[in-house]
């Protein structure tokens, strides 16, 4: 085995790891907002577009795009995380938090687990108590503008606590379950939980 | 149109790594759609994200995905592709 | 087939195509020999262990010597680009692995004609097929459509004025989508089907196609090549994603 070769002057784009309050361990600093998907954007037009809270609960709701954007929302300016090492600070978003849509049903007491679905197929894994007490929130503004479709608009999830995959694009609905389910990279070497200040980022982790 | 994406030329490279060959001018045919085509021909999504996903050209779906373990080894999913050996 | 190994490659030489882009000629350990169209990885290792690794299409023709050219792009803001410009100096050292790719080549074995599509720096990997063409003599007629934004961005314009001067079946056709020279009576907008049909000619059914270039151009033409009657298995795409390269 080779010993590795260091690139003379090559430092990279990235801030030095800040042992500190606001980068979490394992992360770099960076000021870009790349664009990663597991799919194709999808462009699914707003008089189409529902968000529905459906599963374990008495009654499932659903709000239409006009629906969705009158009901409370404020400004969220949070730090985000990728399992790929970049964390971006003071993200400045707009949206709803979940505790508004799941205070719009009656919870099953069997109610654990929310699974967020998305156009495209996508899913993503949460404890209820993960993304209750406004630790959670489905954005459709980011800077000030409305969230672009490469970036999950028109509307997203944002867990802020947890790497940015759970953070789940284009969504669509939370199905409250009461047996977990991995979501599309839980079930394929991620964590099920991706807390990024405990750094579970991968299973087994 | 994603003006992200790519096809499978840009993960060559890992694509040899976790099959041991060269991959891209594979002759392969897509489990959900039958297209056969060379697997140069998949588009790539998500290559700095948490994982690789390759996607049919012709329907979408995912043939394969890729996650790149921290020990360095691959967690491999190619169940949406049929891949001729040799 | 051989695994896929990193190698040293030693910058042997280093040279400006435009005021964006620069050629990196890279010295290889171990090198064997590539095909046109083929790529390398290359990886960067910081002092603290960081990595970051890219791939570049390869811009000279094979040859027996060891010696490969990287035609690189610099983009504004990005990680490695910026600094292969404006850090990298004759002598440095950092691993290479290749060559890479078997779909996206062209060995210049066949006669059928050959149109190569390039949108900026996607021009790369087809000028290496352009190269080898010439050093084989090949009698494959052979036309590149090449979209620059402007005439001091034309990547390789003098070589390639070289080349097409030679009468051997090479014909360079380009477009100017944001400036053009005084006179100019040449294409001044975007690669269209408009323009590929005029381009293929009688050609359509037999040619063989390559694209490269950002997303969308190869988008459009490859849509508009497979409308105009190509087989999708005679149009081979690199697409380099937003920002060309």
């Amino acid at each position: 085995m080779s010993e590795r070769l260091v690139t003379r002057g090559f430092v990279g784009r990235r801030g030095l790891p800040e042992r500190g309050n606001r980068t979490p361990p394992g992360q770099y600093l960076t000021t870009d907002f790349p664009v990663l998907s597991a799919g194709p954007t999808p462009h699914t037009p707003l008089d189409k577009w529902s968000l529905r809270v459906e599963g374990l609960v008495a009654q499932p709701v659903e709000w239409s795009w006009a629906q969705f954007n009158a009901l409370p929302s404020r400004e969220y300016v949070v730090d985000i995380s990728c399992v790929t090492k970049w964390t971006k600070l003071d993200m400045r978003w707009h949206g709803v938090s979940v505790d508004t849509l799941l205070g719009a049903v009656d919870l099953d007491p069997k109610a654990a687990f929310v699974i967020a679905y998305c156009d495209g197929g996508y899913t993503t894994n949460l404890p209820i108590s993960d993304v209750v007490n406004d630790q959670a929130f489905v954005a459709y503004g980011y800077d000030g503008a409305a969230l672009a479709p490469e970036h999950g608009g028109p509307a997203r999830l944002v867990v802020p606590g947890r790497y940015f995959w759970k953070s789940a694009k284009w969504i669509r609905g939370l199905r409250i379950v009461e047996k977990d389910v991995p979501g599309f990279w839980e079930g394929f070497g991620y964590h099920n939980r991706g807390d990024q200040w405990l750094e579970e980022r991968y299973s087994g982790d | 149109m994603d003006e992200h994406t790519l096809d499978a030329n840009a993960v060559a490279g890992m694509l040899h790594e976790v099959f041991g060959a060269e991959m891209t001018d594979h002759a392969s045919e897509c489990a959900h759609c039958g297209n056969r085509a060379q697997v140069g021909t998949f588009r790539v999504y998500d290559m700095h994200g948490p994982g690789v996903v390759l996607r049919c050209s012709i329907c979408a779906e995912i043939v394969i995905r890729l996650v790149r373990r921290p020990d360095g080894s691959y967690l491999v999913d190619a169940s949406g592709v049929y891949l001729k050996s040799g | 087939m051989a695994g896929l190994a990193w190698e040293v490659a030693t910058v042997a030489a280093l040279r400006d195509e435009t005021p964006h882009v620069k050629t990196l000629s890279l010295d290889v350990a171990g090198w064997s020999g590539h095909r046109p169209g083929q790529h390398v990885d290359i990886r960067l290792t910081a002092e603290d262990g960081y990595q970051a690794q890219r791939s570049y299409s390869i811009a000279s023709a094979p040859s027996v010597e060891s010696r490969i050219e990287l035609t690189i792009e610099r983009v504004a803001g990005g990680e490695v680009s910026p600094f292969l410009h404006d850090e990298v100096a004759v002598g440095d050292r950092f691993e290479v692995r290749g060559p890479i790719g078997g779909y996206f080549v062209w060995d210049g074995g066949s006669t059928d004609p050959l149109l190569l599509v390039a949108g900026g720096s996607g021009v790369v990997p087809l000028m290496a097929i352009v190269r080898h063409r010439a050093a084989v003599g090949s009698s494959a007629p052979c036309t590149l459509l090449f979209s620059s934004r402007t005439p001091a961005d034309i990547i390789y314009g003098a070589e390639l004025e070289t080349l097409a001067a030679r009468n051997d079946g090479l014909r360079v056709v380009h477009t100017l989508t944001r400036e053009q020279p005084e006179g100019w009576t040449g294409y001044s907008r975007r690669i269209d089907a408009q323009m590929l049909q005029d381009v293929l000619g009688t050609a359509s059914g037999s040619a063989n196609v390559f694209v490269c270039g950002p997303t969308p151009l190869v988008e459009v033409a490859a849509t508009s090549l497979v409308s105009l009657g190509l087989p999708s298995s005679r149009v081979r795409t690199e697409r380099f994603g937003p920002s060309g390269g």
